[in-house]
């Protein structure tokens, strides 16, 4: 864009950090009012995606919420660099979301039942999954082993970090070995699929949850949209890979409302605790 | 497709000449022997030097030469004639991109594991390019629990490009049926023994890589993903594959020295497809090598021992500072 393009172009007279626009219906929607809606767009019902403190304060009891590993930081293994370097995309994402990494893990209570809670950011380089995120994940599930006491895991991801290459690969293999030990062990886990949850989030912990739970329109798949279209050259039919999709085909249990997921978690806890 | 790489192109050239050498011999009016020997050391020599000056994106082209021994070709060096081939998952196909069945490596009676390539266009049709729908992970699961049942440790061979990425496969459960993979093999009470033989590509590979010893060949490669995807999505331009295939750190060495794998195992001179009868002899050692030690462990401590070897993997930091 040149000069006189940049002067000439119309000002908008909302600043765009206090309002959103429906990703669904197009609806403009100030974010004091979502804040306050659950993020739930009030003309479609349509849920957009849900900030990290919003999320933990949706699931636990008020001022329970306690965190375990905030300071866990990644590391740059492959001292790796694309346009940007590794250590400079994770200072940019911590600026922007206050947090050191893509995962927040922490005890809580859900209707006064003890819970284990781990919610995913995906502001956080697209809530991808590094060594990080698979280690205090799979911390999370060793301590729910440990103490029996149910784990929640909220993802929100585009997959395995690429930055970390191999090691970010194994973290689905470590998550999911520790999932075994809770079925082993016979403590539950309960799987929230927000959207989106694709890749090697989907392919390890988010789908083997003793029950999954997705968000109504979530968009959940193991490879991306555009990676299927260029491998079979078709177009997708409408819906595929969004929440009612998989619920149609078995992959889930439930697609539940936000405003009920609580309590829906609250009763299977209940119903699942000795 | 053509079978040369634009690097093999002297060796090539050479290998020509010698042909042309020897037939002029054969026809018996002058002894060049002095001459053909020469050219054959030459020979040796410019592929010890090409391949060990390999990069990263060359070693993938390597990795994915159409003539790698592929997990049957490596099943029939191995086991001759006590291979059976074992189909489908019981729940809704065989999947030919993953073949397996029990059968003997030297006195060990295994089970016997692989993603399967083709050699030629149509054959890869047949295998869908060695990539896996959920019922090829799902076989492959329904093999390792048999196996735990009748006690044969699992032989893996890891060679594919990743899970396919289409509707019935997403309609299937492509993301489940990985993810069980992975938390079930932790729980398979018999040594399981995984050789990336060619192309390791992400998830798909892993699937069935949950293993107590994972091997690397020289010249093979196990990613996060394929230096193609990472160079459309990190550089926005799928050309800059070499310099993806390089940040990525995707080779043997780079996996050796990150800690995810027991050892990195010698190719014939040349790469693997030049000499399968000694890549398959490579495996035959080091299965010999490997499963003796991890058959005298109990069922406890195998699998303990493989949950900490997962648990152990990814690097970060604890730091109480910004």
């Amino acid at each position: 864009m040149g000069w006189f393009d940049k002067l000439t172009r119309p000002r908008r007279d909302v600043p765009s950090d206090l309002w959103k626009k429906c990703t669904k219906c197009g609806e403009v929607l100030l974010i004091k009012d979502l804040a306050k809606n659950l993020y739930l767009c009030n003309k479609c019902d349509h849920h957009l995606r849900m900030p990290l403190w919003d999320r933990i304060a949706l699931l636990t009891d008020d001022n329970s919420f306690v965190e375990l590993d905030r300071e866990m930081k990644s590391v740059d293994p492959l001292e790796f660099i694309d346009s940007k370097s590794y250590p400079e995309r994770l200072a940019i994402a911590v600026n922007k979301t206050d947090v050191f990494e893509a995962v927040t893990c922490g005890r809580g209570a859900n209707n006064q039942s003890p819970i284990l809670l781990a919610v995913m950011n995906f502001e956080f380089m697209g809530g991808s999954m590094g060594s990080v995120v698979g280690e205090k994940i799979t911390r999370l599930l060793e301590l729910g082993v440990e103490e029996k006491t149910p784990v929640i895991v909220v993802s929100a991801s585009g997959g395995a970090r690429m930055q970390e290459g191999i090691l970010s690969l194994m973290q689905m293999a470590k998550t999911s070995a520790a999932i075994q030990k809770m079925n082993v062990a016979k403590v539950p886990f309960f799987s929230i699929l927000t959207d989106p949850t694709s890749g090697g989030v989907s392919a390890s912990f988010a789908s083997l949850g003793d029950v999954n739970i997705a968000e109504p329109g979530a968009y959940i798949g193991f490879a991306g949209p555009r990676v299927i279209e260029q491998t079979i050259r078709q177009k997708l039919p409408e819906g595929f890979q969004r929440a009612e999709f998989l619920l149609e085909h078995g992959m889930i249990d439930a697609v539940v409302h936000r405003r009920v997921l609580k309590n829906t978690l609250a009763k299977l806890i209940k119903l699942f605790g000795s | 497709m053509s079978r040369d790489f634009e690097f093999e192109k002297p060796i090539i050239e050479l290998e020509a000449r010698l042909n042309e050498l020897q037939s002029i011999s054969e026809n018996g009016k002058i002894d060049l022997s002095k001459e053909i020997n020469a050219i054959a050391e030459k020979i040796n020599t410019l592929k010890e030097e090409i391949y060990t000056e390999l990069e990263p994106w060359q070693v993938t082209q390597v990795a994915r030469h159409i003539d790698r021994p592929s997990t049957l070709d490596l099943i029939k060096f191995l086991s001759h004639d006590d291979f059976v081939e074992l189909h489908g998952d019981r729940l809704y196909s065989d999947d030919s991109a993953i073949v397996a069945g029990p059968g003997k490596i030297g006195e060990h009676k295994v089970m016997f594991i692989g993603h399967q390539k083709g050699h030629d266009t149509e054959e890869n049709i047949f295998r869908n390019f060695g990539m896996p729908h959920p019922e090829g992970y799902r076989k492959a699961l329904r093999m390792m629990k048999m196996a735990d049942r009748f006690n044969l440790p699992v032989v893996i061979f890891i060679d594919t490009p990743g899970a396919f990425p289409g509707i019935g496969a997403e309609e299937r459960g492509q993301s489940e049926a990985i993810a069980r993979n992975l938390a079930e093999m932790s729980q398979i009470g018999v040594p399981i023994l995984c050789f990336v033989t060619g192309e390791g590509g992400s998830g798909g590979a892993l699937a069935i890589s949950v293993g107590d010893r994972i091997f690397m060949f020289e010249y093979s490669v196990y990613s996060v993903i394929s230096a193609e995807g990472c160079a459309a999505i990190l550089w926005n331009d799928p050309l800059k594959s070499q310099e993806a295939a390089k940040a990525l750190k995707m080779r043997a060495q780079n996996l050796k020295e990150l800690g995810i794998i027991d050892e990195i195992l010698t190719e014939p001179l040349g790469g693997a497809h030049r000499n399968p009868a000694q890549f398959a002899d490579t495996i035959r050692q080091t299965v010999e090598k490997y499963l003796p030690p991890l058959l005298k462990l109990s069922r406890e401590e195998l699998l303990e021992q493989r949950y900490s070897k997962f648990r152990s993997m990814g690097k970060f930091s604890c730091e109480e500072e910004l």
